[in-house]
């Protein structure tokens, strides 16, 4: 077949009857643990990094669309296209631009979640009620000083939605950078395809890192909301 | 500057892969008409994929949203379906069932990856409806079934349309990797770069990413169409433009 792919499956192994069959084998696993650890660790940073990014990018453009009303529709526009581009095709047409490796994939990752934590920002500013507005005026809050103690903290929990929704598919979008030549643990799953402890193992660190990736980011949001926990009554 | 030019000039390649047909190293021909056979392959898989998960998740959707049960169940499933990487799935699929055919493999992972967004908007989109209009439908002695063709379903129709919508695209964007495991789709010049060369591989991005936006632009045409003029109406012009990319308030995060 085409690219390269590599037998992962050692000589050493070749006794051990499960591997051969081709069975699930907790003794493969725990022989070949260190083998995920790297791709791991490189697609939490390059999920993290890409995530970063774009919350930076979409929060300013939120801020300042909420600012300048007009600026949503085409804002939202570029960026739904961006997130309507396929991100296998986005690394290979970036490939005249910034060739294969992590930067082409940090850049397809980030063009991904622009839009999903962009709505959320604009939705949870626009789920603002008037009321607390109207109090934050009457207490004589400048336009900046209602955007940062009013507005911002009311709108943190759509803001945080938008952010657990980019976490937890960048971390999906992550296992196929290994075609830009970007690693992770979706390049462990494509070396040995056939293998199920492999498929398995490598597929359930994905899942894994999701999960946990999510409810950090949801215990965060309970942390810095403490008015949204329910109240014993 | 200089850059610039050489990246137009590799785009300018990819190009004429789309419109050309050429000889690959191997004395081939590739390129061309001989990327509609890939596109066909492509769309044939999409379409049995999209096929197969609504016919799961429509009925499904329907009838949970309209008894309100499983809410939890049914909300959770998009949110694990998103962290479930697609290689993964289709490697699962592909190790556990070495004998099936491929085609039949990618196809059940694709599904499996398409069910989540169309389930979940179904059910939020039924649950969503005026219950109003319900009870006043329920008054004028409708069964359950007609409450659910009647009111429920056209009701529910433009966020049942969001959720096929995002699956329709996702579904062609993960089919580029069918080729990885013996499906040869348009993602075939992607992964054979020995094969297709460099133009093949930018070539067929490009066909890839029109095919998407394509997919979205059209079916969000649909999803204007069928959505009831009452809903217009309430909208407003403003809501109308907005609601594109999803940007509608909702009360529950469904998925784009």
């Amino acid at each position: 077949m085409i690219l390269a792919q590599l037998q992962i499956r050692g000589e050493d192994d070749a006794g051990d009857s499960c591997v051969a069959d081709n069975g699930f084998c907790p003794s493969w696993i725990a022989d070949n643990w260190e083998r995920y650890q790297d791709p791991f660790l490189e697609h939490l940073a390059l999920t993290l990094i890409s995530v970063a990014i774009g919350f930076v990018i979409a929060f300013g453009l939120a801020l300042v669309a909420h600012r300048r009303r007009w600026l949503i529709p085409p804002i939202t526009q570029i960026t739904g296209i961006l997130y309507t581009l396929p991100s296998v095709a986005l690394f290979f047409l970036l490939l005249p631009l910034t060739g294969r490796g992590k930067t082409t994939a940090v850049i397809a990752l980030v063009a991904y979640t622009l839009l999903i934590i962009f709505r959320n920002v604009i939705t949870g500013l626009e789920g603002v009620p008037a009321e607390a507005r109207d109090a934050g005026r009457g207490m004589g809050l400048t336009p900046r000083q209602l955007l940062w103690r009013v507005e911002l903290p009311l709108a943190l929990p759509a803001i945080m939605a938008g952010l657990r929704i980019a976490v937890t598919t960048t971390v999906g979008l992550t296992a196929l950078v290994f075609l830009a030549g970007a690693g992770g643990l979706g390049e462990e799953i494509f070396n040995d395809m056939q293998f199920r402890s492999n498929v398995v193992v490598a597929g359930g660190l994905c899942v894994l890192l999701a999960v946990v990736l999510d409810l950090l980011v949801l215990a965060a949001q309970k942390l810095i909301t403490p008015w949204t926990r329910k109240v014993a009554t | 500057m200089s850059a610039t030019f050489a990246a137009l000039g590799e785009f300018g390649d990819a190009i004429s892969f789309i419109f050309s047909e050429r000889e690959n190293q191997r004395g081939s021909p590739v390129g061309g008409s001989h990327n509609l056979a890939l596109l066909w392959e492509h769309l044939k898989l999409s379409a049995a994929a999209m096929g197969l998960a609504m016919a799961v998740a429509l009925p499904l959707g329907l009838i949970l949203g309209h008894t309100g049960r499983f809410s939890f169940l049914t909300i959770s499933t998009s949110n694990v379906g998103r962290a479930v990487p697609s290689v993964a799935l289709i490697a699962l699929f592909v190790a556990f069932f070495p004998r099936s055919p491929e085609f039949l493999n990618v196809t059940l992972a694709l599904a499996l990856l398409a069910i989540p967004p169309i389930l979940t908007n179904a059910y939020v989109g039924v649950r969503q409806t005026d219950r109003d209009a319900v009870d006043a439908a329920r008054g004028m002695g409708l069964s359950g079934a007609q409450v659910i063709r009647q009111v429920e379903l056209p009701l529910a129709l433009p966020l049942i349309f969001g959720g096929i919508k995002t699956s329709t695209v996702n579904v062609i964007a993960t089919a580029t990797i069918a080729p990885l495991v013996g499906v040869v789709t348009l993602g075939d010049p992607l992964v054979a770069f020995s094969v297709y060369g460099r133009e093949g591989q930018i070539g067929a991005s490009i066909i890839v990413a029109v095919l998407a936006i394509a997919a979205e632009i059209g079916l969000s045409a649909v999803q204007r169409a069928v959505t009831p003029e009452g809903i217009k109406l309430e909208r407003g012009p403003e809501g109308r433009a907005r609601s594109r990319f999803g940007l509608t308030k909702r009360r529950i995060q469904t998925a784009p």
